[in-house]
């Protein structure tokens, strides 16, 4: 081998000696758990969703929640174990892509974060968990909804959102006795999220009786959905339900008055969003989704959270109120243990009982939300409003 | 046999939208023999800059039917100053350098423009301001609106004028010459970095269009809709034949109906085996097909057996 | 190999860094640098695979991820849990082949189907091939992400979990080893799996360079029908350049699935094929050297810009003006513009190429 090979590894070299230089002029302040300059004791919350690509709207609204909690606690002067204590959140970017998640999985380790909330999307969530748990770090997720991240027998896991077992359950319930629907058809987006809801909402949708009588298939990046509408109408369903997100559903919705389809139109929590309604236009109205837990406006705090929420960042796309409570859950098993040690605080976290914005916070055994309700909405006059809270607990894992 | 109606006109529609953008990858590739990956982005900042003159312009209270036009022009213009900026940074100064080297700057610019778009236009999702009221009609049973019969025109009528220009015109006639030979054209007294500005702002002005149409059609915008779109053109106009003007309308057309029809109609084939997650292999194995039988699309000329 | 005499001090001292450099990171950067580094380095093994199809043998391959992923679900299937959901009766407890066992049979399959992507595309040149492959890689990933209906063989979009990690004589690499009194933490134990790996890529990579296989690939790259005239069996060879091309892509895919220990369709998405190509062309096709430090230099980019926006906006405007997110994939993408403006056979590129490139320029374009 000549020196011809030998030279770009060396100027490959060059780029990790000028992080390393960034790093140390830029990494002033201590770890977690030791004391800042002024007795303080920090606590460094990390935050992953995806801030680029197609989910980054999602993404970014799940970092403003999580930021606002810290500020809330920051402003509140939170003592724990006797010290006041300082919160700072380390937000980061894993573009939904699950070799990304384990690198600022990684990355939020190195910084000794006391807990993480994140990432949004099971895909990443899943391969990110391994590294926290071995390394013993707290992760809660706001919305990862497959069932097989709490299924690893992980210890350090959670999650303060119904699983896809959960919701999927309440909606196939909720289609076939409340709606009355017989025939069905499903629509997923062929995603961990799309096709892991979509699959547990036609077991339960069968198990009461209905039938399926069409299961066609997008993409999450598509907007024309003619092809399989057309293909649904054929068969005649009296409902359909689309496993996916709103910048599908939105058109989706569109395309289904456009085509003359007479059928009830059902989402997830994925389509709970106002971008839906924006998006659908007049065809928005009168269509159905969940979202777990109770509607904000009618827990305690709940509508107060929304409005400081809208007025410092956005109106609230979906999961910001989970991020929030993630947050507040973790603050409040530290309080309850005097620490911030992920060590210490965990069982603290396993056994908490606390009152969130979103639902009344009970973790299972595996770290799933204990008696998560879901909440069903309908479109009415160009708005999401409640129709019923159902329990989710009957749901079987 | 009102779905299959129905599912024709879908693919008929889709195809018209793949086709318009197909024209612009097709325009660059005849004259220059490279793919302007980014042109999908230049699809999507005419979207944008067409959502946001059209909100302005409607804020100011114009009526829908003076804005449409104005902010059309608008778009064409942006986009062509776009397609000029393109051309001169990334693509001009590789013109002799390796063939794969504009590849890389073509993804680059891609995700600059997508990132760019992100920061001025933001995350979310925008819904596109319905211009005009969108009755629909029905024919043989299949159900189709005014926004889909004028892309469906448009496309065509686009196509016709791009055939007039290349085959009629003098800067027509310039350009054909500079496909040929860049060299032989130089000498002949073309301007050759002339020619290649305006097709590269030509394809950009019809990315605006496309984009404008696309965004009507679906009711909305987003940074990063490009992508896909962009791909999807790509195929269609390798599947016609890429560098024919006929064969990108062809291939936007037939990539649509082969989408539609496969989508509809997998899952009755396969016995339920495969259904409608199963539409894009199916249009990639009707790709491979028509490629081993004709290995430069379906109107594309047989280049000589050089690459 | 003729190991030169000047370079061999030169090589023992290369070999030394790249030992410690593990533990150097970790010193100075943090335990996530090494994790980042064992992903360059897969990075590396990929590219130098792809660099067999389009550097050597000239043709362009922008689904090459596909057999990345061949070699990752090839692991998956045997070192997990998985199976036993789909054959209860047969794997009660999943198939768990030793990582060992799985290499040879990923990169068999995974040249296997190079073998079936290079059948049809024979005749094409090219942007054709380009499209092609393309939807080659669509269609492996598209399988994929449907495999779990009718019967549950991939999981489908879920992905499969709870992969077993790599053994190294008894020891699992995903735990702390201690070993001659040294503590080696997971990622230092990936990375030293990997380097050896990558040592062999590269050495395979050199050996078929200055084959007479490698000449018939650069002689077809070249000009096919006189390479075809001279009695070069073009067909033959060009299957083989993607069979080997596809082989690279296994082994790493493999690894991946060891390492990662979870494995979904979203990795091997068309934009990660055009990324390795990225890595190619900017470090110079057909340059071993040059590929190196192209996969090198793309895999760590966007981290290193991960890091260094924030400080960079603080220090320069003293607080937060643009997202760092939008910023970094910004910056990523000028970067890649600005240097193939700079340097458009690639950074290094092969010495062959820049013959070329001086002698006759127009020969390129056409």
């Amino acid at each position: 081998m000549s020196f011809y090979c030998v030279r770009p590894l060396l100027l490959a070299a060059l780029p990790l000696l000028l992080v390393a230089c960034g790093k140390s002029s830029s990494e002033q302040a201590a770890p977690a758990g030791k004391a800042a300059s002024s007795g303080e004791l920090l606590v460094r919350i990390g935050a992953v969703a995806p801030l680029t690509g197609n989910q980054a709207h999602i993404g970014k609204d799940n970092e403003s929640g999580t930021r606002m909690a810290i500020d809330d606690a920051n402003a509140k002067g939170i003592m724990i174990g006797g010290r006041k204590a300082r919160f700072e959140l380390v937000s980061e970017d894993d573009q939904a892509d699950p070799k990304t998640a384990t690198i600022v999985a990684q990355k939020l380790v190195d910084n000794k974060v006391s807990g993480v909330v994140g990432h949004l999307n099971s895909g990443t969530t899943i391969p990110a968990s391994k590294i926290y748990n071995d390394n013993g770090i707290v992760q809660i997720s706001p919305s990862a909804t497959a069932v097989s991240y709490t299924a690893q027998g992980f210890k350090t896991v959670f999650r303060v959102m119904a699983n896809d077992a959960q919701q999927g359950h309440v909606l196939g319930e909720y289609a076939t006795k409340n709606l009355g629907a017989k025939k069905i058809a499903v629509i997923d987006d062929r995603t961990a999220y799309g096709q892991g809801l979509a699959d547990e909402f036609i077991k339960a949708a069968q198990a009461n009786g209905a039938q399926i009588v069409a299961h066609e298939y997008t993409n999450d990046k598509a907007v024309d959905f003619t092809a399989v509408l057309t293909a649904v109408k054929g068969k005649k369903p009296e409902l359909l339900f689309f496993g996916g997100m709103d910048p599908q559903a939105g058109p989706m919705a569109k395309q289904i008055k456009g085509l003359a389809l007479d059928l009830k139109f059902m989402m997830g929590d994925g389509g709970y969003t106002p971008a839906f309604i924006k998006l659908a236009g007049d065809a928005a109205e009168g269509a159905y989704a969940s979202l777990p837990g109770v509607p904000l406006a009618k827990m305690p705090g709940g509508k107060e959270f929304e409005a400081r929420f809208v007025a410092k960042y956005q109106p609230i796309q979906l999961y910001a109120p989970y991020c929030y409570d993630a947050v507040n859950v973790m603050i409040a098993a530290m309080q309850k243990a005097g620490s911030t040690e992920p060590a210490s605080y965990l069982p603290a976290l396993a056994g908490i009982s606390y009152d969130g914005v979103t639902a009344k916070i009970q973790f299972d055994a595996k770290g799933d939300l204990k008696d998560g309700a879901v909440t069903m909405y309908q479109v009415q006059q160009g708005k999401w409003q409640p129709l019923e809270t159902l329990a989710a607990s009957a749901a079987a894992h | 046999m009102e779905i299959f109606f129905q599912q024709i006109v879908n693919g008929l529609v889709q195809g018209s939208v793949y086709a318009l953008v197909a024209l612009g990858y097709t325009m660059v590739y005849g004259i220059l023999g490279l793919i302007n990956f980014a042109h999908g982005e230049v699809v999507m900042i005419g979207a944008m800059l067409a959502l946001s003159s059209l909100n302005a312009m409607l804020g100011w209270g114009m009526p829908p039917l003076l804005a449409l036009p104005l902010s059309l022009a608008f778009t064409m213009l942006g986009c062509m100053a776009l397609g000029y900026g393109i051309e001169r940074i990334a693509y001009r100064p590789l013109r002799h350098a390796p063939r794969l080297a504009p590849l890389i700057t073509a993804i680059g610019v891609s995700i600059v423009l997508q990132n760019l778009a992100m920061m001025v236009w933001g995350r979310q999702y925008h819904a596109f301001p319905q211009m005009i009221a969108n009755n629909t009609h029905t024919l043989a049973g299949a159900i189709i609106n005014d926004v889909q019969i004028i892309i469906f025109i448009t496309a065509l009528a686009i196509m016709a004028g791009l055939m007039v220009v290349v085959h009629r015109t003098r800067l027509g006639r310039a350009m054909r010459a500079v496909a040929e030979d860049q060299h032989a054209a130089q000498l002949m007294g073309v301007d050759i970095n002339r020619v290649i500005s305006i097709t590269f702002m030509l394809g950009s002005a019809l990315a605006a269009v496309a984009g404008l149409m696309v965004s009507a059609n679906y009711g909305l915008a987003h940074y990063y809709m490009g992508f896909l779109l962009g791909l999807k053109a790509f195929t269609a106009a390798v599947l016609g034949g890429i560098g024919n003007l006929r064969g990108a309308m062809l291939g936007g057309l037939l990539l649509g109906l082969i989408e539609s029809l496969g989508a509809g109609y997998i899952g009755d084939l396969t016995g339920g085996f495969m259904g409608s997650n199963y539409q894009d292999v199916f249009a990639f194995f009707v790709l491979i097909a028509v490629l081993v039988l004709r290995p430069s699309g379906l109107l594309g000329e047989r280049l000589a057996e050089r690459a | 190999m003729t190991i030169n005499q000047k370079s061999k001090p030169l090589l023992a001292v290369l070999a030394i860094v790249l030992l410690l450099l593990p533990f150097f990171i970790d010193a100075l950067l943090g335990r996530g640098w090494v994790r980042i580094a064992d992903f360059a380095m897969l990075y590396i093994m990929l590219a130098l695979g792809l660099n067999i199809v389009v550097g050597y043998a000239g043709l362009l391959d922008l689904g090459y991820i596909a057999f990345f992923a061949v070699g990752a679900y090839c692991y998956a299937l045997t070192g997990s849990p998985h199976l036993a959901s789909a054959f209860p009766l047969l794997f009660p407890h999943g198939i768990h082949l030793s990582f060992w066992v799985v290499l040879p049979l990923a990169a068999l399959l995974a040249g296997g189907f190079g073998v079936l992507l290079g059948a049809p595309t024979l005749r094409l040149r090219g942007d054709y091939l380009a499209i092609v492959t393309l939807g080659f890689g669509e269609i492996i990933r598209i399988f994929l992400n449907n495999l779990n209906a009718p019967l549950n063989l991939t999981n489908g979009p879920q992905g499969i979990s709870r992969i077993d990690p790599v053994n190294v004589a008894g020891a699992p690499l995903n735990a702390t080893q201690q070993i001659l009194g040294v503590t080696l933490p997971s990622v230092h134990l990936y990375f030293y799996l990997f380097l050896a790996f990558t040592a062999l890529v590269v050495f395979t990579s050199r050996r078929l360079e200055k084959s007479r296989i490698g000449r018939a690939w650069m002689a077809i790259r070249e000009d096919e029908i006189a390479a075809s005239a001279m009695g070069i069996n073009t067909r033959n060879l060009k299957l083989l350049a993607f069979a080997m091309g596809a082989m690279f892509g296994g082994v790493s895919g493999a690894l991946f699935a060891g390492f990662q220990g979870f494995v979904s369709p979203e990795s091997f998405s068309l934009m990660e094929s055009v990324m390795v190509l990225c890595m190619v062309v900017l470090g110079g096709m057909g340059n071993i050297a040059g590929v190196i430090l192209g996969s090198v230099l793309l895999a760590l980019l966007p981290e290193v810009l991960r890091h260094g926006v924030v400080p960079l906006q603080q220090a320069l405007f003293g607080k937060m003006i643009i997202d760092p997110e939008s910023l970094r994939m910004l910056l990523f993408g000028g970067a890649l513009v600005v240097m193939m403006l700079y340097r458009p056979a690639g950074l290094l590129p092969s010495r062959v190429r820049r013959r070329e490139l001086d002698t006759d320029e127009v020969a390129e374009t056409v």
